[in-house]
C-alpha cells in the first residue's frame, strides 16, 4: 500500500486538475444523517456504511461516498450550471473481501448543468479519462437510459412497467418479473387458489399490525387486475435481452440500437442521446472508435444512475477495483430536491489506486 | 497451558452438551454454587470448560480465546465475517434445531412468497411514507437473504426479544427470527413465507482457526477429537 502522505498529494493534483476545468472546490462533513441515506438507498446502505449514533443528532454514517452530501449542497444554494470538485476520505464496511480498504480517498469532477446533457456527459468522461490517461486501464461504458426507456415502451400495464422499473438494479428480481409478466413462469399456486376464493378474506383470522385490511384488499384486487393481462409477447422480452447483450465497440453498439430501435420506437430518443454522447465524446478528442459499449453495464452498481454509466479498469490488475467510475444521477436530484430536479452527471478518481498504479509501471 | 472448550452458560442448550460430550466419555459439569460459572472436564486431561453466553462464543472463538465451542450455526454466521476462515464446524450435534424464517401477518393472504412481500413493501412504502420494518436480531443474514433475492423497500428494525409481538404493537409489520415449532408464530396470528427459510440452524462444535496451538496443547486437541469420534 503506498503510503497515505503521497496518495493525499496525488489527490490535491487530481483536484487541481478538475479546478483547472473550471470546477469550484468545496468540503462536505464527514458524519452525514443516516436518515437521508437510508432512505435513499435503502438498508443495503447499511451494509456499506459506518453506522454510528449518539443521544442527541441519532444514527449517523460515516460518508460512503460525496454524491448526497455534494448534490443537497448544490440545490440549497448553488448557482446554474456548476462544476464542483472535492477530495477526501469515504468509509464502506467490509465484510467479504479483506483486501477491499475501508477508507480510501476520492476525488470527484460533477457538472450541474440544464442546458445540454451529452456534452456534461462527455466533458466529465473526457476530464476524468484525461486525468487517468497515463494508466494502463480499459474503459466500459453503458447507458441505463436505454434500459429505462425500454421498460417504459413495453406494450403493457403501466403496474407492470412500474414494477419492473422499480428492479433495474437487482437482475436478478427484474428478470423474475419479467419471467412471470410474459408466462414463461406461471403464477405460483397459492395466487390462484387466493384469486379463485369468492371471499379470500374469510379464513384470515384477526387483522393485526399497521398494514390494514384495505390495503390487503387493494392488493388482491390489483393482483385480480393483473392476472387478466395479456402476457408481455415474447418478442418484446427477446428486445429486451438484446439491449441487454449488446457488447460492441460503440458505433457498432449504435449501429445494434438503432436495429432494435425499429422493432422497439420507445427507445429511439434514448439512441438519439447516445449518439450525441458519442459526438460529443469525439469532438473532445475520445477515441470512440475503440470505446466499449455494454448494454448492461451499471446495473448491479449504485442505484440512480440513470443514464450515462462509465468505468476504468486496471486490466493488468484484475484483483484491483475501478480506479475511476462515474455517471448521470438525474433521479437521484428528483429524490433529493422533492420536487425540484437538475440534471447532474459526475465521477470520482481514487488517487490510492492511481499512486498503486504508477508504482507497478 | 490448556484447551479450552466454550460451551453455553445455561439451560437446555447447556445440558444437552454436556450430554453430547458425555455420551463420548468426556464428563462435563458445573461446579461450585448454582450461579457461579465455572465447570470441570473429566476423561481427557488438560482441557478446561468454559461457560459462556452461546451468543459470545463466536466472538470467543474468533478472537481465540477459545480453541473449542458449541453454540448455533445461526450465531457463528451472523455474528461472523467470512465465518468458515474463522471457524472449523467439527460437528453438528443434533438439538438445538431452529430455523431462521420470515414471518408476516397470517390475515396478510395476499402475501405468501419473498416476490409478495417485495410488492407489499413497495406499496406499504407508498402509502405510509416509510419502508416496511422488518423486526430481528439477524441483521446481516437477513440483509443478505433480502438482496439476494431481490427484495426493496424494507427496512430492520432491531428486536432482542419478543419479536413476534412486535407487529402487534406496531413498531414492525414482519419479523424475521429463529423458530423450532412455529408454535409462538402462530399464537402471535403469524404465518411463514413459503419461500422465506433463511438458514437452518442447530448447535455445532466448531474449531477456531485462530487460536495459537502449542507443542502438547496440539496432541491434546487432537486426543479430544478421536475421542470424541469426529473428523478433525
Amino acid at each position: 500500500m503506498p503510503h497515505k502522505a503521497l496518495m493525499r498529494a496525488r489527490a490535491a493534483e487530481l483536484r487541481a486538475v478538475f479546478e483547472g476545468a473550471g470546477a469550484q472546490p468545496i468540503e462536505t462533513a464527514i458524519l452525514q444523517p443516516a436518515e437521508v441515506l437510508l432512505d435513499l438507498y435503502g438498508e443495503d446502505i447499511r451494509a456499506r456504511a459506518y453506522v454510528t449514533s449518539d443521544a442527541l443528532r441519532g444514527e449517523q454514517m460515516l460518508r460512503p461516498d460525496f454524491t448526497v452530501p455534494v448534490v443537497q449542497m448544490h440545490m440549497e444554494h448553488g448557482a446554474e450550471p456548476a462544476r464542483y470538485t472535492y477530495a477526501g476520505e469515504v468509509f464502506r464496511r467490509q465484510e467479504v473481501d479483506p483486501n477491499r480498504s475501508s477508507e480510501y480517498l476520492q476525488v470527484g469532477f460533477e457538472v450541474f448543468d440544464r442546458d445540454n446533457p451529452a456534452k456534461a456527459d462527455a466533458e466529465v468522461y473526457a476530464t476524468i479519462h484525461g486525468a487517468i490517461a497515463h494508466l494502463d486501464v480499459r474503459a466500459a461504458t453503458g447507458d441505463i437510459g436505454i434500459l429505462k426507456a425500454a421498460v417504459h415502451g413495453l406494450e403493457t400495464t403501466e403496474r407492470r412497467k412500474r414494477a419492473l422499473a422499480r428492479h433495474i438494479w437487482r437482475p436478478r428480481r427484474f428478470r423474475a418479473l419479467l419471467d412471470r409478466f410474459s408466462g414463461r413462469t406461471p403464477a405460483p399456486a397459492t395466487r390462484l387458489n387466493l384469486l379463485a376464493q369468492d371471499d379470500p378474506m374469510s379464513a384470515a383470522g384477526p387483522v393485526i399490525g399497521l398494514r390494514g385490511m384495505r390495503e390487503i384488499s387493494d392488493r388482491i384486487e390489483a393482483l385480480r387486475e393483473d392476472a387478466a393481462v395479456t402476457p408481455i409477447a415474447a418478442t418484446q422480452v427477446d428486445l429486451i435481452d438484446a439491449i441487454l447483450n449488446v457488447r460492441e465497440t460503440l458505433p457498432f453498439a449504435l449501429e445494434r440500437l438503432r436495429d432494435i430501435a425499429v422493432d422497439m420506437p420507445a427507445i429511439t430518443e434514448a439512441v438519439v442521446r447516445l449518439q450525441e454522447r458519442m459526438e460529443a465524446l469525439a469532438a473532445l478528442g475520445v477515441d470512440v472508435d475503440n470505446l466499449e459499449f455494454e448494454g448492461s453495464y451499471g446495473r448491479t452498481q449504485m442505484e440512480y444512475y440513470d443514464g450515462f454509466v462509465f468505468g476504468f479498469y486496471p486490466d493488468a490488475r484484475p484483483d484491483l477495483p475501478a480506479v475511476a467510475t462515474g455517471g448521470r444521477y438525474d433521479a437521484l436530484t428528483r429524490v433529493l430536491g422533492e420536487g425540484d430536479e437538475i440534471p447532474a452527471v459526475g465521477g470520482v478518481i481514487r488517487p490510492g489506486l492511481v499512486v498503486q498504479l504508477e508504482g507497478a509501471a | 497451558m490448556t484447551i479450552k472448550l466454550g460451551v453455553p452458560s445455561k439451560g437446555r442448550l447447556m445440558e444437552k452438551t454436556f450430554d453430547w460430550f458425555g455420551a463420548r466419555g468426556v464428563a462435563l459439569s458445573r461446579t461450585g454454587s448454582d450461579r457461579e460459572y465455572a465447570g470441570a472436564v473429566e476423561g481427557v486431561d488438560g482441557v478446561e470448560l468454559v461457560l459462556l453466553s452461546a451468543g459470545e462464543i463466536p466472538r470467543e472463538l474468533a478472537a481465540g480465546r477459545i480453541h473449542l465451542g458449541v453454540t448455533g450455526t445461526d450465531l457463528v454466521r451472523e455474528k461472523l465475517g467470512m465465518w468458515e476462515q474463522q471457524v472449523e464446524e467439527l460437528a453438528k450435534l443434533g438439538f438445538g434445531g431452529a430455523d431462521l424464517i420470515i414471518a408476516v401477518p397470517h390475515c396478510w393472504v395476499d402475501v405468501d412468497t419473498l416476490d409478495d412481500l417485495d410488492a407489499a413493501a413497495a406499496a406499504f412504502r407508498a402509502e405510509h411514507g416509510f419502508r416496511l420494518r422488518i423486526a430481528t436480531k439477524y441483521h446481516r443474514l437477513i440483509r443478505e437473504f433480502m438482496k439476494e433475492h431481490g427484495v426493496a423497500d424494507y427496512q430492520l428494525v432491531d428486536s432482542q426479544g419478543a419479536t413476534e409481538g412486535t407487529i402487534k404493537n406496531q413498531t414492525a409489520e414482519a419479523v424475521a427470527d429463529i423458530t423450532s415449532t412455529g408454535e409462538t408464530l402462530r399464537a402471535n396470528h403469524l404465518k411463514l413465507l413459503s419461500d422465506g427459510l433463511v438458514l437452518k440452524s442447530q448447535a455445532t462444535l466448531f474449531r477456531s482457526r485462530k487460536a495459537r496451538l502449542q507443542g502438547a496443547d496440539k496432541v491434546r486437541l487432537n486426543t479430544l477429537i478421536d475421542k470424541l469420534n469426529i473428523e478433525g
